[in-house]
């Protein structure tokens, strides 16, 4: 059994808009081991970011987490101040977000943001700053580092760039680092080096990982843990490859089946019909069931999360079969 | 869905949520309907010499004159009750304010939108022409329009549509070049839609939001540029006052203490460019994408 | 066969563009771009009737670009498009409504500000396809063909969501009767599950109006699903070209290799560490691409020649093309 890190327990975060309550995540628990990189997979609108701004402690208004329990390393982030916050965020917790544009500063070079970085967590002197930043860098994958350092965001290329946003959110070797789509904008080459080196660099920092995406395929080749959310909540998780060969909700099947790989070539894909709903107006009980074909009068009912040893599925009637039992 | 949600229909409901904004607009609807009956609801009419008597001149507010009414706000050195003199007075300057506005919001939009979409050497010239001008104070060239024309209604109001529509250029400018990338003007000359129909259907309409901003504000700004000028001596025949006029009017009594021929004619006018000021804030809030929620 | 789409030696330059303050400032020795982008380099394709090509390449390869040429909404710098014979620009005009477009973002490519119905039925009224007094009717049978409730023609286009957008973009073109489609990522921008009734809806709808394509993604196996013939392109040239099936069972060109290989596939196994192969550094600049063959510096199998001299296009067997001077040698041998 290795540590735990961060344990989220029942999280659920409004927003409280004008035309209504927006319930972006809703009773949302999970675990994440020491080094482990889990995926958090969905749609837009299901609550997959909010999740990681929850964590972060980054819900702006009109949103609140209402309720639950975010623990990492056994300090309860929900009952901390917003100094306590910010001390710990950047430190123990960091993030990775889709557009690397949106976290570094236009008019500060490289070098400098990352001191600042430093500086903002520890005193060291500018020589152990300058070096650590340098490391770094080139740990992801930028070549001549310390040359590098002076150089302003605008002229990285967006692969550089991103890779830079992850040294810097790799600058005080944090516990967890939720990386919100980070290689969605990127070329798939790009998206090949990084994932390739974020992988690395998970197993040798011990650093865990949540990596936000919609991508099946870029999730099945980083993650050992997958959750799959819909409509706020977390319906299906598990291993991520036990998971993706046998999934039980009939969502998360749905979705494996309507990928084109899952289907010859020039013939219909296989899809889910109808549209994500709406958070404003989520029908009552289970919200996958207007698209579900399985679905009885029994799905009126909001089901319960089913745990069958690592995997757990929220589905009165799931698809697929137990799990041949685990060596 | 919601059937009735119209993009006119979310607008007000979101306008209404702010109560000094509704507040604000009621009071521009009062003195605009104020100002348009204003010979039904004026005690008196102020511009016929027949219901004037020297003997009720420069009377304080209350005074009960030979016509046997109440002076509310008392009399101007003519023997005009100030009440009906500011309601008439209101008329004239919310009509050169709108028709100033109108028409530099119609010339603006054209100049600017023509330059977006043209581009090239035409953009540069007309920009270029509409930058120098916006160097130069408004009240600087009204004034000297004013000047080389004379008086008159129409003098003063091209002088305010000339001291007035770089503005609108500008704006009218801005929006349209940054629709003008956008991919549905794209698909539409790829269609292909002639540039009329481009023109007139898409960009247009989608750059209303921040001329209806500017063009709240610059009615505002007409109507007080018009008291100024009016002020000054400048602006209307001594026939049609206006608020502007009225405040110059009593100007000279000042300091012998009838200061209310002066002042409030001063606060209807500034009661309405204050209000129509707060309406055009909340007008350019709702259509500010970034304080959006 | 006949081509009914053909492009011959296309090339699309966007120039240095110079505002007056930057040439000002460039004559006082300022630093200004004054190199000009060659976004598409004598590019030749033809596509028979009805056929669907797959047009595929990394961010800047110049795909949207060439897919903008063939719609007619940018004028080559050299060369002609033709479609069934006739040129699609005249005088920098586009000239003909036989070729549409679909757009990537739907929440974009609709005006916010007019009514779907509208904008579905806009374009026939100006060309003489529909009369205006049958403009709802009109609309309405082509909301219907692309799986859309005629009732909502009144609505504006924030109250549909991602796909149902796509499916107005799309009925908007098929309203103009094209016989070409030009799909810009139309998925790209849509969720996993909507993706799926999309390229559903396209291959019935190519079919039974029998359209000829044009479909650019970045995502292969989109293409791969979609596309008879696939062409991927690199710093304005296409590199490879052929039937979608021979070229992933076997790619010619060293770059299209690496490009499929990157290509994140889904992992079953619980042991498995996927490697991917990985191409060295990133795509120059087309501000100043490489000498020779523009792939040379990041390629495996690169030679002295291939720095000095750039590849022709060059036809190999299974109507396959290539632009490599070493593409046998990346062929697996059968």
């Amino acid at each position: 059994m290795t540590e735990t890190v961060l344990s989220v327990k029942n999280l659920t975060t409004h927003f409280f808009t004008r035309s209504g309550v927006v319930k972006a995540v809703d009773n949302v628990s999970f675990d994440l081991a020491k080094g482990e990189i889990m995926g958090l997979v969905g749609e837009s609108g299901s609550g997959k970011t909010v999740t990681g701004f929850s964590l972060l402690g980054l819900v702006d208004e009109p949103g609140r987490i209402v309720s639950g329990s975010i623990t990492l390393k056994d300090k309860a982030l929900t009952s901390l101040s917003n100094a306590e916050l910010r001390r710990w965020r950047g430190r123990e917790i960091s993030m990775i977000f889709q557009d690397p544009i949106a976290t570094l500063n236009p008019v500060l070079t490289i070098g400098r943001q990352m001191r600042l970085a430093i500086a903002a967590h520890e005193r060291t002197s500018a020589r152990a700053a300058e070096d650590r930043a340098t490391d770094l860098l080139s740990k992801v994958g930028i070549p001549s580092a310390r040359a590098r350092l002076d150089a302003y965001p605008h002229e990285f290329s967006g692969g550089m760039r991103q890779r830079v946003a992850i040294a810097i959110a790799l600058l005080h070797r944090p516990s967890v680092i939720i990386a919100d789509e980070p290689t969605t904008a990127l070329d798939v080459s790009i998206q090949a080096q990084i994932l390739q080196q974020m992988r690395v660099l998970a197993a040798e920092t011990g650093t865990a990982m949540i990596w936000i995406s919609h991508d099946l395929a870029v999730v099945s080749s980083l993650a050992s843990k997958l959750a799959v959310m819909y409509a706020g909540r977390i319906v299906e998780q598990g291993p991520t490859a036990t998971l993706l060969r046998n999934p039980r909700h009939p969502y998360t099947a749905g979705l494996m089946n309507s990928l084109p790989a899952m289907t010859k070539p020039g013939t219909p894909l296989k899809q889910i019909p109808g549209t994500t709903p709406s958070l404003l107006s989520l029908p009552p009980g289970c919200p996958f069931a207007p698209r579900c074909q399985r679905a009885t009068a029994q799905c009126q009912h909001d089901p319960e999360l089913t745990i069958h040893g690592d995997r757990g599925w929220r589905c009165f009637d799931p698809v697929g079969h137990m799990d041949e039992v685990s060596s | 869905m919601n059937r009735q949600s119209t993009p006119f229909t979310r607008f007000w409901n979101e306008f209404r949520e702010n109560r000094i904004a509704v507040l604000a607009l009621s009071i521009v609807v009062l003195l605009a309907l104020l100002a348009l009956f204003a010979s039904f609801v004026s005690p008196q009419n102020p511009y016929d010499l027949a219901n004037l008597s020297l003997m009720d001149s420069r009377r304080p507010p209350g005074f009960v004159g030979t016509g046997g009414y109440t002076h509310w706000l008392g009399t101007d050195p003519q023997g005009r009750d100030l009440l009906s003199a500011i309601f008439y007075g209101l008329r004239i300057s919310i009509q050169i304010g709108l028709a100033a506005g109108f028409v530099s919001l119609s010339i603006g939009a054209a100049l600017g939108i023509l330059a977006a979409y043209i581009g090239g050497r035409v953009e540069n010239l007309i920009m270029r022409l509409v930058d120098l001008q916006l160097s130069f104070p408004a009240i600087l060239l009204a004034l000297v329009i004013v000047a080389l024309l004379g008086q008159g209604k129409v003098q003063l109001i091209s002088a305010l549509v000339a001291a007035q529509y770089a503005y609108f250029a500008r704006t009218a400018y801005g929006a349209a070049k940054a629709e003008r990338g956008k991919d549905y003007i794209e698909a539409a000359v790829a269609t292909p839609l002639g540039s009329r129909l481009v023109i007139l259907k898409h960009l247009l309409p989608n750059c209303t939001p921040p001329l209806i901003v500017v063009a709240t504000v610059q009615i505002a700004n007409s109507i007080s540029l018009e008291a100024t000028l009016s002020f000054l001596g400048l602006g209307l025949p001594v026939t049609e006052p206006s608020l502007g006029m009225l405040i110059s009017n009593g100007f000279p009594y000042m300091m012998s203490g009838r200061y209310w021929i002066s002042v409030y004619p001063g606060v209807a006018l500034i009661i309405l460019i204050v209000a129509i000021n707060i309406v055009g804030d909340q007008v350019r809030d709702q259509f500010n994408p970034r304080l959006r929620r | 066969m006949t081509d009914f789409v053909s492009l011959e030696n296309i090339s699309r330059v966007f120039g240095p563009n110079l505002t007056t303050g930057e040439k000002i400032a460039s004559k006082l020795g300022a630093t200004v771009e004054t190199r000009s982008i060659h976004a598409v380099s004598n590019v030749s394709l033809s596509v028979s009737k009805g056929e669907t090509v797959g047009l595929v390449g990394e961010s800047g390869c110049g795909k949207s670009t060439l897919g903008r040429l063939v719609a007619g909404i940018l004028p080559p710098s050299s060369g002609t498009v033709l479609i069934d014979g006739s040129p699609v620009i005249k005088d920098g005009v586009k000239a003909t409504t036989r070729v549409q477009t679909v757009f990537q973002d739907p929440f974009a490519s609709l005006d916010p500000r007019m009514k779907v119905g509208e904008t579905v039925a806009e374009g026939p009224i100006a060309h003489g396809l529909a009369k205006k007094s049958e403009a709802n009717a009109y609309a309405a049978k082509w909301f219907e063909r692309v799986g859309l409730d005629p009732v909502w023609l009144d609505r504006y286009p924030h109250q549909f969501s991602g796909g149902q957008r796509q499916r107005i973009a799309i009925a908007r073109a098929l309203a103009m009767q094209p016989d070409v489609l030009i799909c810009d990522e139309p998925v790209a921008s849509l969720d996993v599950s909507i993706q799926a009734q999309i390229i559903n809806l396209f291959l019935e709808l190519t079919r039974d109006l029998e359209l000829t394509t044009i479909f650019i993604s970045h995502d292969l196996s989109v293409v791969q699903h979609v596309s008879d013939r696939i062409a991927i392109m690199y710093l304005g040239q296409i590199v490879e070209l052929g039937p979608v099936d021979e070229v992933f069972e076997n790619p010619a060109h060293p770059y299209t290799a690496a490009l499929f290989g990157s290509v994140p596939k889904l992992v079953l196994d619980d042991h498995e560490l996927v490697r991917f192969d990985t191409i060295e550094g990133e795509v120059p600049s087309p501000l100043s691409p490489p000498s020779g063959c523009f792939y040379h510096p990041r390629c495996p199998l690169a030679g002295e020649h291939c720095a000095i001299t750039g590849p022709e296009m060059t036809t190999i067997p299974n109507s396959r093309s290539v632009t490599c001077h070493n593409y046998q040698r990346q062929l697996k041998q059968k």
